[in-house]
């Protein structure tokens, strides 16, 4: 039974992933350990499991310049030997407690994560203290996980969706860290040395970084011990390099000619900032927009009334040093023109003149409620959650709050955004057979 | 590799993937009898109710599931199954096109559907307040749906587009439909989920509303209701909502074609320029847990997470960290089927390797199972993280529902989901070695190889 949904295929909307959360029924403490480790926790018994997830901020965008992918490599190696424990030792560890174990780089963040049985909690959480302090990074996994990416990579080499994410990271963000694809080239993986991969251990995984969240079967005296075990002995502060903000650029065509059969557009926008004034009626124009239910205009236009698309969907891309809306499908190569006509006049449309007041009064009701099931279903979910919020620095009470936000948006805040961003020339990328761009 | 079977839409980074495939896809069954709450009864039209309470938070999946898979359909329509569940999103004689999604949209819940070879399913998830809203636009839709050319067409386009992206646009979905078009010689799970191009653009409207009066009635469905709720409630709105559904034809039994005795090896190979990276993957058709003699849909599932189930597999210890010659390797095996499935392993050469080598390693690793069997200390460790699954499972309230739901519309029962720990449990190492002795023979699989263009196989 293990295999079970391989051969579904769904219905097929692309639900996008929420940028903001509101109301929900989880109680959080905030626990701060006697070294001075501090964590949001969510005490829940009903299911005998902890959730742990965690992150330093700084994550690919530290790479050093001609070692791209080196935090990608590094995140694949935290289980494969620490302290004195080889990769099969420590791997045979992790599987009798019962315990699993993963670590993740984004552009601005490195994660970690472990879910375990309650009643093995010291085991597993003494492997955790084992990998987050003395990873070994040992020849062999090295090389292995290199080789690894540098296969995924040549796997996807030829694929023009590949290149057309290149292309597109190239031509938004020019030279910034952003740009460049997270997982590197065979080029820059192949100069990555166990040294460097010490060296960013050290600059990256320090207190002052370091944000938590649990979920599950613990209390906090309980917790307390155990931040103090795991992240406890770390250096205060991090070594991170400043990053830049930057603009994304617009106001350019890009066209990536392939025999395909399907034609995917993408088109780029102005973003708004997570703490700007108007970012929920930004939020709600773009839920109205093309955000993720079957019933956004997007959606309604290119896939409901003309059947020109699967999937359609926008999306707000909040980076820590850049912001833009972004638009995405994938169509019929002979009607790519088409489409991209709809998708410029239900932009023009909005940016005229904003949403209606009805669609604004569902936005909110859909907003606000599906926060707790889009954010907060399972406990790996509401500790995913969790971390974010304090990455964004929104308070811990900001789940109660959140609600009230997006309520107090007007109309008139909404029609104003809506001008704001969507008057502008966007970036535009048609990847297919060649099309022409009409400016409309 | 299995990334080519699963689920997966656009390859944008800011459209994800579909609810379905953000459901953690090995998930589990469920707890023991003795802290069970789990419930099930029958309306009096035959719907088959099961209530799963989770009250750790305010949110209930109502999930609806058919017992009509792509594999029911006739000759010739393929992709009705899966066509119908896009038009299930139409209006009918209660409500306008579109009503039900803006309803689940405006109270924040989420909606999706999927389809199988075996099944089609619907769910939301919303507050428990919306539940009772939710069983009657659903109940509704059982019966009373418009089919009209207007919502055909365009719909059709759609579908049209989604193989596109789905398939076309993917080497190693067309690798995989080729391959069970060849693994299967008569069954029709040879034929995919999706429908062929050629048979997908005839479907009509004729075509929708036959399957629509055959398949769509209460006592052809099961109804999955998990998380804030109480069996009593559920009966009581069931029986006011579903409950005024008549009943509808009395089905017979769901018996498809049989596979012939399989007496060859079979060899796919498909050269495209998009892969620039080989891969190889074998197949056989084995026993799913409804076919299969007691025991051994346990054996083969033990099989395959000793096999090639993790980093701690054989497959993985050989081939990618021994010997270094593979960049990934994995066995998987299919087991909620109503029908005999598939097993498979998958192989990437890595470095200065050949695709042929990859092959040897894996193949040699099978005959090492064949041969010596298992360890009991293997056997105990894949035991161990299996059960342990189960709890994990628990933590999701519609990973619960699809294990459910999977397991009633394939042929499975409560009770094979309640003793399904214990029948792992029971597994022998002489079983596993039997099971991988009778069902992984060279002499009657499927090999498929996806290749960079012609010329370029090294």
């Amino acid at each position: 039974m293990k295999a079970i949904f391989a051969s579904v295929i769904g219905f097929g909307l692309a639900f996008l992933p929420a940028v903001a959360p509101a109301q929900a029924a989880v109680d959080i403490q905030q626990v701060t350990s006697d070294k001075g480790i501090t964590a949001w926790l969510v005490e829940d018994y009903t299911v005998p499991i902890i959730s742990i997830r965690f992150a330093f901020e700084g994550g690919s965008t530290q790479d050093p310049v001609g070692k791209e992918g080196l935090a990608q490599l590094m995140s694949g190696l935290f289980d494969e030997g620490a302290g004195d424990l080889g990769r099969t030792e420590f791997q045979e560890e992790l599987d009798q407690s019962g315990a699993e174990m993963s670590f993740d780089a984004g552009p601005d963040a490195f994660y970690g994560s472990m879910r375990m049985l309650a009643e093995d909690r010291a085991e597993a959480f003494r492997l955790l203290e084992l990998a987050v302090n003395q990873p070994r990074f040992d020849a062999e996994p090295l090389a292995r996980i290199r080789a690894q990416m540098v296969a995924g990579i040549q796997a996807r080499a030829n694929d023009p969706e590949t290149e057309a994410s290149i292309a597109w990271a190239n031509a938004i963000y020019g030279d910034h860290p952003y740009a460049r694809q997270d997982e590197g080239t065979p080029e820059t993986l192949a100069t990555i040395t166990r040294d460097d991969l010490r060296e960013l251990h050290r600059d990256l995984f320090a207190r002052d970084n370091l944000v938590v969240s649990v979920v599950g079967a613990i209390d906090a005296q309980t917790l307390k011990a155990e931040l103090d075990r795991v992240f406890g002995s770390l250096p205060e502060a991090p070594d991170v390099g400043d990053v830049q903000r930057v603009e994304p650029k617009l106001d350019q065509q890009i066209s990536l000619p392939f025999e395909i059969p399907q034609a995917t557009l993408r088109l780029a926008y102005p973003g708004i900032e997570r703490d700007d004034p108007q970012f929920f009626a930004a939020y709600l124009m773009n839920h109205i927009l093309g955000g993720g239910t079957f019933s956004s205009r997007l959606f309604d236009e290119v896939r409901e009334k003309r059947g020109l698309a699967y999937g359609i969907g926008s999306s707000l891309v909040n980076r820590d040093y850049s912001s833009a809306l972004m638009i995405g499908t994938s169509t019929r190569a002979d009607r790519a023109e088409e489409t991209l006509g709809v998708i410029r006049d239900v932009i023009k449309r909005m940016a005229e003149e904003g949403p209606t007041e009805q669609e604004l009064r569902d936005a909110k009701d859909y907003v606000v409620g599906a926060y707790a099931i889009n954010n907060l279903d399972t406990s790996s979910a509401i500790a995913r959650t969790l971390v974010q919020l304090q990455i964004e620095d929104l308070g811990i009470d900001y789940i109660d709050r959140r609600g009230d936000l997006i309520e107090a948006v007007t109309l008139e805040d909404v029609k104003a955004v809506a001008k704001r961003l969507l008057s502008a020339e966007p970036a535009i990328m048609i990847v297919g057979p060649t099309v022409s761009f009409d400016k409309g | 590799m299995l990334v080519a079977l699963a689920v997966g839409l656009s390859p944008l980074p800011f459209t994800v993937a579909t609810v379905a495939a953000q459901t953690p896809a090995a998930a589990e069954t469920e707890q023991k009898k003795s802290d069970a709450e789990i419930s099930s009864f029958f309306l009096d039209n035959g719907l088959q109710v099961v209530v799963i309470p989770d009250h750790r938070s305010p949110v209930v999946t109502h999930m609806l599931w058919y017992k009509v898979g792509s594999a029911d359909e006739a000759p010739g329509k393929s992709g009705i199954a899966h066509f119908f569940e896009h038009l299930m999103f139409k209006g009918t004689k209660n409500h306008a096109p579109g009503e039900f999604s803006r309803r689940v949209s405006e109270i924040g819940g989420q909606e999706n559907a999927f389809t199988s070879n075996d099944y089609t399913a619907y769910f939301q998830q919303v507050s428990p307040d919306a539940l009772e809203t939710m069983m009657s636009y659903e109940a509704d839709r059982m019966h009373n749906l418009i089919l009209t050319d207007d919502v055909i067409g365009p719909e059709r386009n759609v579908i049209l587009e989604e193989r596109g992206s789905r398939v076309e646009s993917e080497p190693g979905a067309l690798l995989g439909e080729e391959m069970d078009a060849t693994l299967y010689q008569n069954h029709p799970y040879r034929i995919p989920v999706i429908g062929w191009m050629h048979e997908i653009e005839k479907l009509n409207r004729e075509d929708a509303i036959d399957f629509y009066q055959r398949y769509y009635a209460p006592n052809n469905a099961v109804l999955i209701v998990a998380g804030d709720v109480d069996a009593e409630n559920v009966k009581r709105l069931g029986e006011a909502t579903y409950g005024k559904v008549p009943r509808g034809p009395e089905l017979p039994p769901r018996v498809r074609p049989t596979e012939p005795e399989q007496n060859t090896r079979r060899t796919v190979s498909m050269p495209d320029p998009r892969v620039s990276v080989p891969s190889v993957r074998k197949a056989w058709v084995v026993p799913s847990y409804t076919t299969a003699e007691p025991g051994e849909a346990e054996a083969l599932d033990l099989l395959s997470e000793i096999l090639g189930g993790g980093p701690r597999s054989r497959a993985y210890e050989a081939l990618v960290v021994k010997e270094g010659i593979a960049s990934g390797v994995g066995a998987y095996y299919q087991s909620d089927a109503l029908d005999a499935t598939a097993f498979q392993v998958y192989a990437s050469p890595r470095g200065a390797a050949t695709i042929d080598d990859v092959e040897k390693a894996m193949d040699a690793e099978i005959a090492r199972i064949v041969a010596d069997g298992v360890t009991p200390d293997e056997l105990e460790q894949a035991k161990k993280r299996y059960v342990r699954s189960l709890i994990f499972a628990r933590d999701s309230q519609s990973g619960m529902a699809r294990i459910y739901g999977s397991t009633l519309t394939t042929g499975g029962t409560i009770k094979d989901i309640e003793e399904w720990p214990d029948r792992i449990e029971a597994v022998t190492t002489e079983q596993v070695q039997d099971v991988a002795r009778r069902y992984l023979d060279q002499s009657r699989s499927v090999t498929g190889y996806l290749l960079p263009a012609e010329g370029e196989r090294s």
